[in-house]
């Protein structure tokens, strides 16, 4: 251990997405040391393929809109199993959030009467993103880190963490690898915020990258921090699925919220036909009206196709079982018949490019064939509302990775501004708790080195499994039992087919030397993902219901008892434990903003302003 | 099934060889996707970086036929058949493994770049800009950071003057020069510490950026004509001193 | 099946590239280009002779200063002008340093070896760009106005071809001169904050025409030297009698 590459800081973030980044803000600026370790390059992470916006209730596009009404949305639209104070904190601070990049160079695209534009989106009953064209991650993830790294806080970039240590039960270091030369590293912290993002390359069709392997939630896991809502994994309705190069790829949201609409290759507009009942009446109920809302008439409804992305990708999956898809099995999205080329180059700029350069479709004149792609995990770490400290002393948890913001389905954009809030208050806590720790935790010399002696197993493996075989299929086997639908009997079988897995993941051997070797990067990763995916199949089989995200074949329909709690998974002595947590009561006057019909909400109306600019 | 041959750069900076692979294609092919297949299939430990594959992070910057391309953007039906294709790691910055090299020489440079300071936010807490006040500097903002445009500038490429920022923060530079609300004159910065003068406006960088950001038209040269106008034009000055006014285009009225 | 090579990334040596297109035809066909008209233009202004015919007067010489004191052909008490403005022209620049000094030739093809400073050093006074432009936006007024005194011939008001071809030269050289680089930020380009300043929007508006001809600058640089040469020629050619002027009214 001596030899050992050794970094101290008071907090440790790991992942520099969005809410690595802000969380290493926060702390940096309280006044102690901060490492940020993130697994590619600065700058490159997940973030940067957000797209359609971020949402927050600035009401500067539709005057009507307040943070009660986006608290209102995100409850309803995660079937109301969200922690509700997250989902409360989440919608009264993201204008400030939104406010605050703005100051640090962000530039949004603008109303007429120069303030930040928004515009509409699956679930949010206003246009409420506020969005830069379709490239909004990337603006976000740009300001912070050009603002980040001007606040002192070390970077740590093409450095991947394997391990986290205790001492006690407080949280004391990680263990890592340099990527390029395979040499390993250890850092000491009081505080460690996991911001590691998602889970999504676990599944075959996925807009997630190669980056997305759970580590965080594994790694909080196997510390024995609870993950909660695992059971959750949301199926984006709008993936690029033709050629098979690009299948997968993620096609904005925004599409729709500019205006796109869905139809079968009947030419079939049928999402007329899914309104849930809890959504009823809050949607336009025929084409006609559909077309009024688009070209601005606030009495109009808004169309179908922004329903929340569980119910249009249940929809479109139904339409497929009905004859009526796509040639490649998905349906059409089209926008060329709704807004005119210059429109549709200027607000969606990339999807255009994407289209053109990789599937030969020009989305001005023709309509793009997609299909859902697993995009994003609800669950995740369990974090205090208020601080986003999980059941681990000294370990936090903020953006995807934790849980609970998001219930049973998450509405697009509230990702980016749930990253930004609970990224800034993940930092503050982590530095407070820092502070209140009297004495740095301990490392156990042996723990590291049994670290390494893991990290370096599939050099030594004599086995003949390979690392690419083996991530195959598990995303094969994911996206086969515990993809959009799900049974019991598939469930069953699925983990049945994982602890094969696990058995072959043993006998993993790699070729060539520690650098910059993907095979044993793969080879690390897939203990992650391992571990994610049991814990979805496990919460998946326990939830004996269809909700937000999760849709048994065997248990169609929601079932009121089964709101009262969350699924809780706990890592003991080497078993998983799945148990039913009781949802905490909410305060009366929030119940009631949600029981309330839409109408009644919008009482404070103020002169409507609606605006739709096409340039200058 | 149709076949493709790629010619890859394997190796370190000591020892390196070029590899030949074959692999079957199939429709809508880009080249990132016949290198994940030879990782699958035939060489487990060939190094590349990637994250997105969909053209917005930017990090799978290579060489592919001599020309600096993002290999997720670069589809394999652009190339006459029957040929090999060579793929190289970018040959401006120092190499790690086949087709990763060391690109944290950006990130420094980034660095010495005096940051954005904001103008005072309006009495009800916001902002206000007009979106033809954004225009110009949304189109920067765009950059990916493929950094391929560091790779294919021959100041450095070819003649190593390290000195020069580069295109890629010439851009970043020109940003926060057109930016509505920043208060910082880095005028002086870009002529002495950040080489502007090295650039001879051959537009590689224009050619090569995978976001089609003019760089060369709209970031470079508006950022030499300032600095032509603050140090080289003695009309400039003298207008200046009868107007008593320090160098500087912005006039923050509001 | 392999090469071996040793210690990368190894500079290109001159010329060399792994590039398989014909990454030669540009520089090639731009230095022929410029080369040939830089010979024609010295040639036609040393002549000091053959340039008016009728109403027609060659741009070379335009305007005309006949004076005592001045030794040398009228053609050369004007030619600095768009000569040194074509010089220090951004796009022209691109094209000399690409063709003639050949760094670098093409993109990603080995520069040649060379003290490289840029425009640091000598090439420094690339900056009175904007020198040279002031009296080319009067050089645009001017050859409108010969444009139209084309039209009024010695019997009168008519069109000839010579008219259309000093039209279309005006029209050329108008658009060039107004995508000029130099010309985008003095008309706006300098401001930062556009609602922010006086007379913001109206500088808008004139940065974006300027930029809407500066999207064609090096298409007009070309079409506009094609043609004030091929003007000058077919003057030439009237006014020596080699062929006959056409009158169309």
């Amino acid at each position: 251990m001596d030899d050992l590459e050794t970094h101290e800081h008071d907090v440790i973030v790991i992942g520099a997405g969005g809410a690595g980044l802000r969380a290493a803000i926060e702390a940096s600026t309280q006044g102690v040391s901060v490492g940020l370790i993130c697994k590619s390059l600065l700058g490159k992470a997940h973030t940067v393929m957000a797209e359609g916006g971020v949402a927050a209730a600035l009401a500067n596009t539709d005057s009507r809109d307040n943070w009660q009404v986006h608290f209102r949305d995100t409850m309803r639209g995660g079937k109301m199993l969200n922690n509700w104070r997250m989902a409360q904190i989440h919608a009264q601070e993201a204008p400030e959030r939104v406010n605050e990049l703005e100051e640090w160079g962000a530039l949004f695209d603008r109303t007429a009467d120069g303030r930040i534009l928004q515009r509409n989106f699956g679930g949010h009953r206003y246009p409420r993103l506020a969005h830069v064209g379709d490239r909004t991650g990337l603006e976000m993830i740009r300001t912070l880190q050009n603002h980040g790294i001007h606040q002192g806080f070390e970077v740590y970039m093409e450095c991947t963490v394997t391990h986290l240590f205790k001492d006690g039960g407080r949280i004391a270091g990680a263990f890592a690898y340099w990527r390029d030369t395979g040499r390993f590293v250890l850092f000491r912290a009081k505080a460690i915020v996991l911001a590691t993002g998602g889970i999504g390359k676990a599944y075959t069709v996925t807009s997630n990258s190669w980056e997305y392997t759970g580590d965080g939630h594994a790694l909080a896991f196997r510390t024995g921090a609870d993950l909660i809502d695992m059971e959750f994994v949301q199926f984006h309705p709008t993936g690029m699925i033709w050629p098979p190069s690009v299948r997968g790829i993620l096609v904005t949201e925004g599409v729709r919220g500019e205006g796109g609409v869905l139809k079968n290759s009947e030419g079939e507009r049928f999402m007329f036909n899914y309104v849930p009942e809890m959504f009823q009446g809050e949607y336009a109920e025929s084409e006609e009206e559909a077309q009024r809302w688009l070209g601005g008439d606030k009495s109009a409804r808004r169309p179908p196709e922004l329903l929340t992305r569980d119910v249009v990708s249940r929809a479109i999956r139904s339409e497929n079982l009905a004859g009526r898809g796509s040639p490649h099995g998905g349906v059409y999205l089209d926008i060329a018949s709704q807004q005119d080329a210059e429109f549709i180059k200027r607000k969606l700029p990339s999807m255009y490019h994407q289209f053109k350069q990789l599937g030969d479709v020009d989305i001005t004149r023709q309509p793009m064939e997609i299909g859902p792609t697993c995009h994003y995990v609800m669950g995740g770490v369990r974090v205090d509302a208020e601080t986003a400290h999980s059941t681990v002393p000294g370990l936090f948890a903020c953006g995807e990775v934790a849980g609970g913001m998001h219930g049973a389905n998450r509405l697009g954009g509230n990702s980016l501004s749930d990253l930004l809030v609970f990224g800034r208050r993940a930092g503050k806590s982590a530095v407070e708790y820092a502070k209140s720790q009297s004495s740095a935790p301990e490392i156990d010399a042996d723990e590291v080195a049994q670290a390494e002696r893991e990290d370096l197993a599939p050099f030594e493996g004599r086995g003949d499994e390979n690392p690419y075989a083996l991530l195959q299929d598990l995303q094969k086997c994911m996206e086969t039992y515990a993809g959009i639908v799900r049974t019991r009997a598939d469930l069953q079988q699925g983990l049945e087919e994982l602890a094969g897995l696990q058995q072959r993941l043993a006998r993993v051997t790699v070729e060539g030397t520690r650098q910059y070797n993907p095979g044993w990067h793969y080879a690390l990763d897939l203990h992650n993902m391992l571990t994610v995916s049991v814990a979805i199949a496990t919460a998946a089989l326990n939830r004996e219901e269809s909700r937000g995200a999760h849709s048994r074949l065997d248990f169609p329909d929601s079932l009121p008892d089964m709101e009262k709690f969350n699924l809780t998974l706990t890592y003991r002595d080497g078993q998983l434990e799945c148990r039913r947590e009781p949802r905490p009561e909410m305060p009366d006057e929030l119940k009631q903003l949600i029981e309330v019909g839409p109408g009644e909400l919008t009482a404070d109306d103020v002169a409507p302003r609606f605006e739709r600019r096409r340039g200058f | 099934m149709a076949e493709a041959t790629l010619k890859i750069f394997r190796g370190t900076a000591e020892r390196s060889e070029y590899q030949t692979f074959s692999v079957p294609t199939y429709q809508g092919m880009v080249v990132l996707d016949a290198v994940h297949d030879i990782q699958a299939g035939q060489a487990p430990d060939l190094a590349v970086r990637w994250n997105c594959k969909a053209g917005k992070c930017g990090s799978c910057g290579a060489e592919v036929n001599g020309n600096p391309r993002l290999l997720c953007m670069t589809r394999m039906d652009q190339y006459p058949a029957g040929q090999p294709i060579v793929v190289e790691p970018m040959r401006r910055f120092p190499l790690i493994r086949d087709l990763v090299c060391d690109v944290s020489w950006n990130y420094e440079v980034n660095k010495r770049i005096k940051p954005l300071a904001p103008k005072p936010r309006e009495a009800d807490g916001t902002y206000r800009m007009q979106q033809y006040d954004i225009d110009r500097v949304q189109e920067f903002h765009k950059c990916i950071e493929c950094f391929l445009c560091q790779d294919v500038c021959h100041v450095m490429r070819d003649h190593g003057k390290y000195d020069f920022a580069g295109p890629r923060f010439m851009v970043r530079l020109a940003a926060l020069a057109m930016h509505p609300l920043d208060t910082v004159d880095r005028l002086r910065d870009l002529r002495d510490a950040q080489g502007i003068g090295y650039c001879n406006i051959t537009k590689c960088c224009t050619e090569v950026c995978p976001e089609s950001i003019s760089i060369t038209d709209n970031a470079i040269i508006p950022l030499k004509e300032r600095v032509a106008g603050e140090f080289y034009d003695p009309l400039a000055w003298i207008w200046r001193a009868l107007r008593g006014k320090k160098a500087d285009t912005r006039n923050p009225v509001h | 099946m392999s090469d071996t090579t040793t210690s990368y990334p190894a500079r290109l040596d001159f010329l060399e590239t792994q590039r398989q297109d014909n990454w030669w035809v540009a520089p090639l066909a731009t230095g022929v280009g410029l080369f040939a008209f830089i010979v024609y233009a010295t040639w036609g202004a040393f002549v000091g002779d053959h340039y008016q015919a009728g109403p027609y007067l060659s741009p070379f010489y335009s305007p005309l200063f006949l004076v005592d004191w001045w030794p040398l052909s009228p053609a050369f008490l004007i030619l600095w002008v768009p000569g040194g403005f074509r010089f220090t022209c951004y796009y022209y620049r691109k094209a000399y340093y690409r063709a003639f000094v050949l760094s670098p030739p093409a993109c990603s093809v080995g520069a040649r070896p060379q003290r490289y400073n840029g425009e640091r050093a000598i090439l420094l006074f690339q900056n009175l760009h904007r020198y040279f432009l002031y009296p080319a936006l009067a050089l645009v007024v001017i050859l409108w106005i010969d444009a139209i005194e084309a039209f009024f011939f010695s019997d009168g008001f008519g069109i000839g071809v010579g008219t259309i071809v000093l039209v279309i030269n005006a029209y050329c050289l108008m658009s060039f001169t107004f995508g000029c680089n130099s010309l985008r930020h003095l008309v706006g380009g300098n401001v930062d904050c556009y609602s922010c300043v006086k007379f913001g929007q109206q500088r808008f508006k004139a940065w974006k025409v300027v930029t809407f001809f500066n999207k064609n600058h090096m298409r007009w640089a070309w079409i506009s030297l094609f043609w004030v040469g091929f003007t000058d020629l077919y003057i030439r050619l009237v006014s020596m009698g080699v062929i006959t002027d056409l009158r169309i009214i």
